[in-house]
């Protein structure tokens, strides 16, 4: 196809070409930086947390007023909620993974250091990684006769001196002692220090306030909770018993207790939906307006094809006359689409690139991968060419005939 | 003659339906696309307390070690400490001033069978509730012997005396809170700034506000916890007046510029003071008023603005696709220009036709754009977020729609048009 009578065209229509081209490169730009963002939320909706999320459901229990024995009535509690057919293991904790609600500390590898090393969350509660099913990949799990309890501990700073160990993940470890093993290493909280005796694969922090990078520094302390002082029982169940082991444990709480505020019963599946929602529905959001901004650019050039077709009609019948075939005539216009969509997608990418450059100045974004310019160009690329298939097709059908009648 | 216009930019949109509706549809999907976000952004950053905001200001201190301090390169704590907090009160210093904590209160109902629930609360000082401007239904706020004397009083909002109450004036009656029993002495009217700039930090920003109004001291004596606490160094926080911890707020009411010059001063001078002392390393101070306050602590998600940003690209390309179908129908029509020419149709004539063209396309994407507007504050409405039923169409957003779109397609129509009027009629007629 000779692409100069094309170009001699088009010059005579700069305007109109200009615009196809400038909606090209603004659909490019924008879409390739939606993509981007919803790929970005995507990914982040896939975080692991390291726990069995599917086959755990918690419930809250708040007693009102002073508890005179709360050790004895988290007792009660624990040994009802075991009685719940299905259930396979039981724990009172002070944070759960995706509730937002955290308890964090900062840590020091050596008492000296004036500024500490890094802030990670604290979760306490006996039982609570067998209940969780994180995975011990080093060292060992707490003994039932190393917990001590936390109401206890918190009052007395002799008895902080006599925790035993912390249990941290794989990443906390990698980050404090980067290419060691973290066991027997200790970490000061405070002027105290506590040894490393077991490393998990991953357990999710409850917030990501301190962002996304440090989700997986958490540590594990041998400290038993009470309802005084928290409030999240999560049960572990299978899959399908899920609902009914909240139902029933609800009645238990409530019927061990009657005057307590009983809430949050979900299943940890529902928890970590509900922690994402807000990038579930932005992804909704960006996909939506790039299908919206792609159909709306599709017909644009479906509109300005069939008038400049419908505006050529007479050229179109004197080629046909002179002996250009349908297929010429179509190849024209194919071929005049895609010289437009190529400027515009090429001016596109440089806009696309400017917007991600703002993008990563303004909103801590990374930057857009290289790949993203080869398969945009060939997306807007195939739409340029599917909206002017149909003019196209029309201006090959126009006969020679026209070439004699004066319009 | 604009009749005449009116008649000719009817037929001629009439003649191609499908471009028309193609042309509308795209500016009013821009247009909806805009105004849904804008709305968003305009609920989000919008002013709590009009009329008020700008003689609030919340007082900032940086209690913070020495360690890792970098004179210049760090601002100070959102929230400050039983000690200064009470310090600075008690300076009075400003015309009204509060204290300010949110907390939780569990409720207890009267009546047997109802089960107890969980209110949001604030533990504040006398001058908060009249400083901000709630409203009151019923009695009145507690006052400042009350505060001193640990006087177990509360107000409560319209919608717990609605549960509670019934409704009923409940001035002198009871409620349960953490066990302890509080006399209601107040019942407000609707009272719920959005954003609840006293609640921003810990994300309870939007929604219905506050269940119970309570006075401070009285609240910690029940050992109702605050929300968010913060500590810089180990420390009981079962006993969080002595505690190295903040958590409580202060508002001050400063009605001029001199009493923000002066209060600023008088702050300048306390932190220097607690330097002397050994109490205070740093000596950073802030008194950002309302908005700026609410500014500081991003109030406005990043989402919501990339989502306006994004909208107004859309808009973009929706008026250069208009530009384009407008530009191609007017040279289509160069011939019929070329005849209205001819026959005496000044420049200016042909320009306003196709401007009234352009703006009757304005206006039709602009009601569809409303509809899609709607329509879109509907889907805000029903996602996640926590202001998403404050999304709705004001009216001068309203109004607003109307004009982005007239705007949006006259600009859309010049140029069209000014090719339109400098077509020279003779080479159109010989032509044909």
């Amino acid at each position: 196809m000779d692409v100069l009578p094309i170009l001699s065209t088009l010059r005579r229509h700069k305007i109109t070409a200009l615009l196809v081209v400038l909606e090209i490169a603004l659909t490019c730009a924008i879409v390739c930086n939606a993509v981007f963002l919803i790929s970005q939320r995507l990914e982040r909706m896939q975080m692991t947390s390291g726990i069995a999320e599917h086959e755990l459901v918690q419930i809250q229990a708040f007693g009102i007023g002073k508890p005179d024995d709360a050790r004895a009535h988290t007792q009660e509690d624990l040994a009802a909620l075991r009685q719940i057919p299905g259930v396979k293991s039981v724990a009172l904790v002070n944070e759960v993974p995706f509730t937002n609600s955290s308890w964090n500390s900062s840590i020091k590898l050596d008492p000296k250091q004036k500024l500490p090393t890094l802030n990670a969350t604290q979760y306490f509660g006996e039982d609570l990684l067998s209940t969780f099913g994180a995975k011990l990949v080093a060292g060992r799990n707490f003994n039932p006769d190393e917990y001590l309890e936390f109401r206890q501990v918190q009052r007395d700073e002799t008895l902080q001196k006599k925790v035993t160990g912390v249990i941290i993940t794989r990443a906390l470890g990698e980050k404090l002692w980067p290419g060691q093993s973290a066991l027997g290493k200790p970490i000061y909280l405070g002027d105290d220090s506590v040894r490393v005796i077991g490393v998990v694969e991953g357990l999710i922090r409850p917030s990501l306030f301190n962002g996304d990078d440090t989700a997986q520094w958490s540590m594990v302390f041998p400290l038993r909770m009470d309802t005084g002082n928290a409030s999240r029982y999560v049960l572990r169940t299978a899959p399908k018993d899920r609902e009914r082991v909240l139902a029933a444990a609800a009645a238990t709480l409530r019927k061990a207790n009657p005057h307590r505020i009983i809430q949050d019963k979900k299943t940890l599946d529902d928890i970590r939906g509900e922690f994402f929602q807000d990038d579930r529905a932005m992804a909704g959001l960006l996909a939506g307006v790039c299908i919206a901004l792609l159909v709306v650019t599709a017909l644009g050039i479906v509109g300005l094809g069939s008038f400049w077709v419908a505006q050529r009609r007479r050229t179109i019948g004197v080629r046909r006359a002179l002996g250009a075939t349908r297929r010429n005539i179509l190849h024209y216009f194919q071929t005049e689409n895609f010289l437009l969509a190529t400027i515009g997608i090429a001016l596109g990418m440089v806009l696309a690139y400017g917007i991600n450059l703002f993008l990563m100045l303004h909103y801590e974004l990374p930057r857009l991968p290289a790949y993203y310019f080869p398969v945009g160009a060939v997306v807007l690329w195939l739409i340029g060419q599917a909206a002017v298939l149909g003019p196209a097709m029309r201006a090959a059908a126009v006969p020679p005939v026209v070439a004699t009648r004066s319009v | 003659m604009f009749g005449y216009y009116l008649q000719l930019a009817w037929r001629s949109l009439g003649r191609n339906r499908v471009l028309t509706t193609l042309m509308v549809l795209a500016l009013a999907l821009g247009i909806g696309a805009c105004i849904t976000t804008l709305t968003v952004l305009r609920l989000l950053s919008g002013d709590p307390l009009p009329g008020r905001s700008a003689q609030l200001y919340y007082p900032q201190v940086d209690p913070y070690p020495k360690d890792g301090y970098v004179p210049g390169q760090s601002k100070p704590q959102e929230n400050l400490t039983w000690v200064d907090a009470n310090n600075l009160f008690e300076a009075h210093r400003a015309p009204r001033q509060a204290l300010v904590a949110l907390g939780s209160a569990k409720i207890q109902p009267h009546d047997a069978g109802g089960r107890p629930f969980f209110g949001d609360a604030v533990m504040a000082t006398a001058e908060f509730l009249p400083m901000v401007g709630a409203p009151f239904r019923y009695g009145s706020a507690w006052s400042a012997d009350d505060d001193t004397a640990g006087a177990r009083v509360v107000v409560i909002a319209d919608f717990l005396n609605q549960k509670l109450f019934g409704g009923a004036n409940s001035v002198g009656r009871t409620v349960r809170l953490n066990g302890n029993d509080f006399r209601v002495v107040g019942v407000l009217g609707h009272f719920s700034p959005q954003p609840r700039f006293y609640a921003i930090n810990i994300g309870r920003s939007y929604g219905d506000g506050d269940g119970v109004f309570l006075p401070l001291r009285a609240a910690r004596a029940t050992e109702m916890a605050p929300t968010n606490i913060s500590c810089w160094a180990a420390g009981d926080i079962e006993h969080l007046e002595t505690a190295p911890c903040m958590w409580l707020g202060l508002w001050v009411e400063l009605p001029d510029a001199a009493a923000v010059a002066n209060y600023q001063r008088f702050l300048d001078g306390y932190v220097r003071e607690q330097v002397a002392q050994g109490r205070f390393h740093r000596t950073d101070t802030a008194l950002p008023d309302l908005m700026q306050w609410l500014r500081n602590e991003q109030v406005v998600p990043d989402d919501a603005r990339l989502q306006a940003g994004l909208a107004f690209g859309f808009l973009l390309i929706c008026v250069t696709n208009t530009i384009g179908l407008l530009l191609a129908k007017c040279l289509r029509r160069s011939r019929e220009i070329g005849v209205r020419r001819a026959l005496g149709a000044t420049r200016g004539a042909i320009f306003g036709q196709f401007m009234v063209e352009a703006a009757i396309v304005g206006l039709a994407g602009g009601l569809l754009g409303l509809v899609f507007a709607e329509a879109g504050l509907w889907g805000i409405r029903h996602q996640p977020a926590e202001y998403a039923s404050l999304a709705r169409l004001d009216l001068s957003m309203f109004a607003f729609t109307f004009v982005v779109a007239l705007a949006s397609a006259l600009v859309a129509g010049l140029l069209p048009a000014w090719r339109a009027c400098v077509v020279a009629p003779a080479p159109q007629l010989k032509s044909s």
